[in-house]
């Protein structure tokens, strides 16, 4: 039985449609394909901004909404390379989210001044270590019991955090600063920054400028989410690419063949054990990257209180759920888990409950995923022609 | 570090860290039961054992109202007995529906074991939210203001009315024994004993024995996979009810979320004991109260729950097959 | 690719070097045991075949020396390596490849992928390279590209290298499953059953196939069950019954071994295959 979360994760008898999206042909040329790339980000940047009329959410702060959505998606995006490239089940990740947010909190705060630049990097490394840390052992062990092993993991970190007095105990960190602003730094009511953009506000269907609500540029203040949002967007982009990078490379290669077969994979030369490592230190990396950035994060302040095991559960419901192993999926999911509950208000109350149903639903019928895998995809493609071919036949 | 309180209430610690540990027994049962025949961990089990401490709660408030009422033991049996048994029913009625809703489709088509782990976590927080939204389910119906005794401020805590008043039987390197944890240890021993009777000497027993060494052989041989899946999942679940009961006497409160802290230890109960393995179960649940009160004695009660997962991380990083080694299938249970 | 080996040269006075030795190697399982003081030599550039009935130990042979069991006593050595405490993967980096009797390709990655995968055991590139696209990563990944898509021509299978390994033919995927150990540039290539399965016309194919991979210079070790294949295409034979070696020679001096003959309990050639 392999001890991984299994490569294709389709149900053996029925399999879903994958999602194909074929584009006009003007469409498909490279040049094209780049000036599509940067409208979306471009959009992507001034969605919160922009307030279209059917996703923003009326009843809160639209830019707090995507910033939380981005950061969901951030984490997500780490927990992806653990668990859909690797296949390691890892159920305690918030405890690198934490050990991010708490470095830099100690760094910036508690016990020192650095500034936010340096600590993030810091920060980043300090997780890194912490994943090698508990990768090494951890790994080792079968795939059922290094979910619980992580899973306790993230207790620890949560239990430390608050019974230490050095790191705040149960009063948490406050006066975190936030990064730096480009432009005079915020100071009580003036935020203005270097220069103002102006949000849209719709009647309907019809755009206005409002020179009401703006956010300056680029000014970490209190009042203005925006730029923190941009700021996790920028990290996004990045992680994005360094993703994409490293998983066409043989670094991807060798994950992939790792989860089909782990000890053909190891008699063909690769060294399973330490890729898999690495995979789990990545998302260690990127889960402090996380959690650095919400400690340093509109209202300055972190406790114990958030980063319970719920949040892990929530990290991991938002990666299957948008389709492990696919880094858009991931992005996806983060985005549902974070913005739906915002977005539908009445059914905040009920989050919890619908994310878990979901996720019984979602792996009974849909194992792979709203966004399934390319070689989830593929097979479900070769398997659907092959089915197709003997239904032919049995007809014939 | 304070030893100087280990040693002064050495006996205390003990003793009510044996009837502590009996409660994670029970309800280690469980996951060692599902883990030996189907290697699964069931995440959804402290849920089960959650549902168990409202039924008992529940009886208590529809015999006594929610005035608080304290009395001694003697007195609460007739009310225990009744707990005890909606208690027992409640859970395994839990235990069953997570077995049809979470488990069974994905062990008949084959699925992953690790998809099955993640559909169970799904059930476990269903399960729980449900609890702690029951003020929002009243309300659609309309029963929110009849049921509120039960049902209202879904997410605080929830207390028992009925308080029992240990008493003293008799004297044990100075600490008193008292009737409470003679009854909760005593309980305890006598349903694991009664349940180690059922799988050594029953045609089911045996039939979830064969299945835990090997599935296969075992459909050969005609037994019933999925009436042992089932039956597991029931025994399970009358334990982890009886475990609820002996909670609610001696801690009294509840809430949506208090499965999570017992399962896990009952958990690493199992594991610790060596997983798939009954008496094992027994030991590790023993042992675990054990070092939980000596741990917070030393250590401070805040640390008590980090001493747990600290345990449950090392033991299965350096000894995953626990104490007495994994084997439901063998004959010494 | 390794030196080429002179493969005109005669086994007769065997002064070729020994690439793998299996010396007095035994293993048991439980109270069974699998092999019992095996020993026999691998020579540089000669393709072996290794045979036996049913049961016989090839396979566990098969397995133990390439680092997936570990001996109970005994020693197995290549290139005068002993191979004990190695891990699997550094097994093969030192230059042992092979395919395995029930194909273990990796079934939702293409031909090329798989292929790949073998490649990149040799390659000297990893996570920092492939982070900031250096062009020595740039340049090593065409390289194994290429080198992928030559070995894919080799077996015959490069038409298809864009398929994904589950939807190729069978005689396809075991000649994709030999392009995938040969990327990793072993000395020695063992083929457990390659020829499982085949039609006479396929078998033939094989036989050619491995002759090719020899001629380029590789070490050839061979399982199989059907004797014309066997005679036919090695350079000497060595034979298992029941955990224990009963003959070794050349493919004309085993066929008419009475001991053999008897292990296969007088089955006649043309019927084994």
């Amino acid at each position: 039985m392999s001890t991984t979360v299994p490569a294709s994760t389709r149900s053996s008898r029925r399999p879903g449609r994958p999602l194909q999206i074929q584009l006009p042909s003007f469409l498909r040329s490279r040049l094209s394909r780049i000036v599509m790339i940067v409208i979306g980000v471009l959009l992507a940047y001034a969605l919160p901004l922009i307030r279209p009329p059917f996703i923003t959410t009326p009843a809160s702060d639209f830019g707090g909404v995507m910033a939380s959505a981005a950061t969901f998606a951030l984490v997500a995006l780490g927990l992806n390379i653990v668990i859909g490239y690797a296949g390691l089940l890892d159920l305690g990740y918030v405890g690198f989210y934490a050990v991010g947010a708490y470095t830099t909190g100690v760094l910036t705060s508690q016990h020192g001044h650095w500034p936010f630049l340096l600590v993030l990097p810091c920060a980043m490394i300090v997780t890194t270590v912490s994943g090698l840390l508990l990768g090494a052992p951890a790994i080792r062990v079968r795939g059922d019991y290094l979910a619980i092993v992580t899973l306790g993991f993230g207790e620890i970190i949560s239990l430390v955090a608050k019974n230490t007095p050095w790191l705040g105990g149960a009063a948490g960190i406050k006066n975190i600063p936030p990064p730096p602003s480009i432009g005079p730094d915020p100071i009580g009511t003036d935020q203005d920054g270097l220069f103002q953009i102006p949000h849209l506000s719709w009647n309907g269907l019809v755009p206005s400028v409002d020179n009401l609500h703006k956010t300056p540029f680029l000014t970490f203040g209190v009042l203005d989410a925006v730029p923190y949002y941009w700021l996790i967007l920028t990290a996004i982009l990045i992680v994005l690419m360094a993703d994409m990078a490293v998983n066409n490379s043989r670094v991807g290669r060798a994950w992939e063949a790792t989860r089909e077969d782990e000890d053909a994979a190891e008699l063909m030369g690769v060294p399973t054990f330490r890729y898999k490592l690495l995979a789990f230190m990545l998302g260690a990396a990127i889960g402090g990257l996380a959690g650095s950035m919400l400690a340093a994060g509109q209202g300055g302040f972190i406790s114990p209180d958030a980063f319970p095991l719920l949040l892990s559960m929530l990290f991991v419901a938002a990666v299957i759920i948008g389709g492990a192993g696919n880094r858009w999926g991931a992005i996806l999911g983060g985005v549902l888990v974070a913005y739906l509950p915002e977005r539908f208000r009445p059914l905040s109350d009920y989050r919890l409950l619908i994310f878990g149903v979901s996720l019984m639903v979602i792996v009974t019928f849909r194992p792979q995923g709203l966004l399934p895998p390319r070689r989830t995809r593929r097979a479900l493609r070769a398997q659907a022609e092959v089915e197709e071919l003997e239904g032919e036949a049995i007809d014939a | 570090m304070d030893f100087g309180f280990l040693f002064s209430h050495f006996a205390e610690l003990t003793i009510t860290g044996l009837a502590l540990g009996a409660i994670y027994a029970l309800v280690a049962l469980g996951y060692t039961m599902v883990y030996g025949v189907l290697q699964l961990i069931n995440f959804a089990h402290s849920e089960v054992f959650m549902y168990g401490t409202f039924a008992t709660a529940w009886v208590a408030v529809w015999v006594h109202g929610t005035t608080s009422v304290s009395q001694g033991l003697g007195s609460t049996l007739g009310l225990l007995a009744l707990c005890l048994i909606v208690a027992m029913a409640t859970s395994a009625a839990v235990a069953l529906l997570v077995e049809r809703l979470a488990y069974r489709p994905l062990i008949r088509r084959g699925s992953p074991k690790l998809v099955i782990l993640i559909s169970s976590i799904g059930a476990s927080f269903a399960l729980s939210e449900i609890m702690g939204l029951r003020d929002k389910f009243a309300g659609w119906f309309g029963v929110e203001n009849k049921l509120s005794d039960y049902v209202a401020q879904a997410r605080n805590v929830y207390s028992s009315p009925v308080t029992v008043d240990p008493h003293k039987v008799f004297e044990f390197a100075g600490y008193g024994v008292t009737d409470v944890d003679l009854l909760v240890i005593g309980a305890a021993l006598g349903m694991m004993f009664a349940l180690d009777l059922f799988v050594r000497r029953t045609r089911l027993g045996r039939g979830i024995r064969s299945v835990a060494q090997d599935p296969e052989a075992a459909a050969l041989m005609g037994v019933n996979s999925t009436r042992v899946i089932r039956t597991t999942f029931l025994i399970g679940g009358l334990m982890a009810g009886a475990a609820a009961t002996l909670y609610m006497l001696r801690i009294g409160t509840t809430r949506q979320d208090a499965g999570f802290l017992i399962g896990v230890k009952a958990f690493t109960a199992a594991v610790m004991g060596g997983i798939g393995n009954l008496r094992g179960a027994l030991i590790g649940g023993l042992l675990l109260g054990v070092m939980e009160n000596w741990g917070s004695a030393v250590f401070g009660t805040q640390w008590k729950d980090v001493v747990t997962f600290v345990l449950l991380v090392l033991i299965l990083l350096v000894r995953p097959t626990g104490i007495l080694g994994e084997s439901l299938g063998k004959a010494r249970a | 690719m390794p030196e080429p080996a002179t493969a005109s040269e005669q086994p007769q006075g065997d002064v070729r070097k020994a690439l793998l030795e299996v010396d007095d190697v035994t293993i048991r399982f439980g109270g069974v045991s699998a092999l019992d003081s095996v020993s026999f030599d691998i020579k540089e550039g000669e393709i072996l075949g290794l045979i036996g009935p049913n049961g016989a130990g090839k396979t566990t042979c098969f397995n133990v020396m390439t680092g997936v069991y570990q001996a109970t006593s005994g020693q197995i050595r290549f290139d005068g390596r002993p191979l004990a405490k190695l891990k699997r993967f550094q097994i093969t980096k030192l230059g042992i490849a092979r395919t395995f009797q029930n194909i273990r390709l990796f079934k939702s990655m293409t031909a090329l992928e798989n292929v790949l995968v073998g490649a990149d055991a040799n390659s000297k590139v990893g996570l920092f390279n492939a982070l900031f696209k250096t062009p020595l990563h740039r340049r090593t990944e065409a390289e194994s590209i290429e080198e992928a898509y030559r070995l894919l021509d080799f077996v015959g299978v490069g038409g298809r290298a864009g398929e994904l390994a589950a939807n190729l033919s069978y005689g396809d995927q075991r000649r994709l499953e030999i392009a995938r150990a040969m990327a990793t540039k072993p000395k020695l290539l063992c083929l457990d059953e390659p020829a499982a399965g085949f039609n006479p016309a396929e078998k033939q194919r094989l036989m050619e196939l491995i002759r090719k991979v020899r001629d380029d210079g590789y070490t050839v070790l061979l399982i199989e069950h059907d004797m014309r294949l066997v005679m036919g295409v090695t350079d000497r034979v060595v034979v298992l019954e029941f955990g224990r070696k009963i003959a070794e020679g050349p493919p004309a001096e085993i066929r008419d071994n009475p001991a053999v003959i008897a292990a296969y309990l007088g089955v006649d050639e043309e019927d084994a295959s």
